[in-house]
């Protein structure tokens, strides 16, 4: 037959799956390109610094860490650390637990998983706390316990608005009931500095969830979050194993939050600085009516 | 008996061969009176030894026993004249948590805890006593109310943790649970939190910001199950027996972790084996605790939860920090 005259153009079957390196799989050189995980395209990294960390073509919000979200927030120079030397113990004298921590202190040059101080926001006075999701996920030990409460009562002594960035997987672990007691310590703290007049203001980022979530991250006067930030108590994979449907795609989402009634806004990194300015001299005492 | 857990078997068995034998002795004619004596004694040194080194995971699962005592078993038996109020006022009525309002020896005073079922139909219906936003919601507009009316707060802790599910979430599962946390802080009546059974997270801290906090000797207080903790530290959860040992949550560990005052002994064997007997101990620390409390002003009350919290942690000091 004539088809037996033409070999079977099929392609040769591999025998081995091969598997992309790392960084043959993001397609571009380290350093001085930067991929968008959501839209994919490629831009150059400084550029992308140059814009918060926001992607120039879908506006994909960047992880920032707490040195990044000082300099982009706070006006130049204004920032003045506290308790910066204040580390972790092992109260429960759980396996390799210090040395995890001190690992992720040299790889993230920061002393634990929150960084507090006081600075101003186009000349207002704040007292912040901003959390760091490269250390150790931005989980809640102690001692981000004690640094939180402290910029708090920082905050209060100082008669200055409180504002924290959040950015946590939850409680950490390896503190056990005593991560879970930092929830009631920063939440009696905010209390009192509430009745004392205190404004409290909340930015959620990727990813706020857990005994974070459900404590000091949902209790400010305002509370606002990032385009795309994962904000919820309960994990998605617990969610759907619990209750064996699926879960729409934007669960959990910033967006989602603000749909059922969670959040006051969402706020995008470029109009942050501007919008907390606003509602930092709404909350100024002593405006009049101007006749 | 119906119910008996794996670790006191050896005890079970011993007290079956004693029954056995003195069923034996009263129709066969020999006298084994000697023997069981000696039985006796050495049954005794089996209870001592083996109820007074109960292990964390044999601890978990007497509080997790389908018979344990529930908050309304210590309600029933605690107080007079309960009368139970339904919903948040918001969205519905969650029947994972109960509350009300009864006299205790005379005293008015609020009463609120979770609420597991006896058995599945009940279980179903007070969704095993894991509460959704509205539950929380629900024990905060009890707590205000009887902060209006001066009344005192016993708050009983049983659940392995506030529901992880679709309908929680849109519903501020968060924000309820944060805000119980917030506005417990600024109760201006005596709060007394009681662990009963199992005290999961969030969902269990929700009703605990209290001036007293007590544990009943075989209950747990965690931040995450012991099966939650395997599966994130280990990957595995079938590791729960090792992770409830190495994450400190029974009531001798927070005891020695200093977050709770005291804890109330339990009936040889856990609570389930003597309700009425197990309420009496409960008793016992209500009435010192409010006894106590009751002195105190509404200022020094606040106060008095806010140190209570406010030292919980552990820290130190370094000199070579790295500067941001």
């Amino acid at each position: 037959m004539l088809k037996d005259l033409f070999t079977k153009n099929t392609v040769k079957k591999k025998k081995y799956a091969t598997i992309p390196t790392e960084a043959a799989k993001s397609d571009v050189p380290e350093g001085i390109m930067t991929k968008c995980p959501s839209c994919k395209t490629i831009m150059y990294t400084k550029e992308l610094n140059k814009n918060l960390k926001v992607c120039l073509h879908c506006g994909y919000h960047f992880a920032m860490n707490a040195k990044e979200r000082i300099i982009s927030f706070l006006d130049e120079d204004s920032f003045i650390e506290i308790d910066e030397n204040m580390v972790s113990e092992n109260p429960l004298n759980f396996p390799d637990y210090l040395e995890k921590v001190e690992k992720d202190r040299q790889k993230t040059k920061i002393n634990e998983a929150v960084v507090t101080g006081s600075g101003s926001v186009n000349g207002n006075k704040v007292v912040l706390a901003i959390m760091d999701s490269t250390f150790r996920m931005g989980s809640m030990g102690s001692v981000v316990g004690e640094k939180i409460t402290r910029a708090i009562e920082k905050a209060d002594e100082m008669s200055v608005p409180f504002i924290i960035f959040t950015a946590s997987g939850g409680a950490r672990m390896q503190e056990g009931v005593l991560s879970l007691m930092q929830m009631a310590k920063t939440s009696v703290a905010l209390k009192r500095f509430s009745e004392n007049g205190g404004l409290i203001i909340s930015i959620m980022t990727h990813p706020t969830t857990g005994g974070v979530s459900a404590s000091f991250a949902s209790l400010g006067d305002y509370n606002f979050a990032e385009p795309g930030a994962l904000i919820g108590f309960a994990g998605r994979r617990v969610i759907e194993q619990s209750i064996r449907e699926e879960l729409p795609e934007d669960f959990q989402t910033a967006e989602f939050l603000l749909k059922h009634g969670q959040l006051d806004a969402i706020i995008t990194r470029p109009d942050l600085v501007d919008k907390i300015t606003n509602l930092l001299e709404i909350h100024q005492p002593g405006g009049e009516l101007e006749w | 008996m119906v119910g008996e857990l794996e670790f006191e078997r050896p005890v079970v068995q011993l007290r079956n061969k004693i029954a056995e034998l003195k069923e034996f002795t009263k129709t066969a004619d020999v006298d084994l009176s000697s023997e069981i004596e000696k039985l006796e004694l050495r049954l005794e040194k089996l209870e001592k030894d083996i109820y007074n080194n109960i292990k964390p995971w044999d601890r978990v699962q007497i509080a997790r026993h389908p018979n344990r005592p529930t908050t309304l078993d210590y309600i029933s038996n605690l107080f007079d004249g309960f009368f139970e109020c339904h919903g948040d006022r918001t969205f519905g009525d969650d029947e994972a948590i109960v509350g009300g309002v009864a006299k205790f020896r005379g005293l008015p005073v609020t009463v609120i805890g979770h609420q597991r079922g006896k058995d599945t139909k009940e279980n179903i219906r007070r969704n095993f006593g894991m509460p959704h936003p509205e539950g929380y919601r629900k024990a905060l507009r009890l707590m205000k109310q009887a902060d209006k009316f001066n009344r005192p707060i016993i708050c009983f802790i049983d659940t392995k943790g506030a529901y992880p599910g679709k309908a929680a979430e849109e519903r501020g599962q968060s924000e309820a649970i944060a805000r119980n946390l917030f506005e417990m802080a600024g109760l201006k009546v005596p709060v007394i939190c009681i662990v009963i059974g199992e005290g999961g997270s969030g969902g269990a801290l929700a009703l605990g910001v209290g001036n007293r906090m007590y544990m009943l000797e075989n209950s747990t207080y965690s931040v995450i199950s012991p099966e939650g903790a395997a599966a994130i530290l280990w990957k595995d959860s079938a590791l729960a027996k090792k992770a409830a040992e190495s994450m400190k949550i029974t009531a001798p560990d927070l005891k020695e972790l200093g977050i709770i005052d005291d804890i109330i002994p339990e009936i040889k064997g856990g609570a389930h084996k003597d309700v009425k007997g197990q309420s009496e101990a409960i008793d016992n620390f209500l009435k010192k605790s409010l006894k106590e409390l009751l002195e105190l002003s509404e200022e020094e009350l606040i106060a008095d939860r806010y140190n209570r919290f406010r030292t919980i942690g552990e820290y130190s000091f370094i000199k070579d920090y790295i500067k941001i």
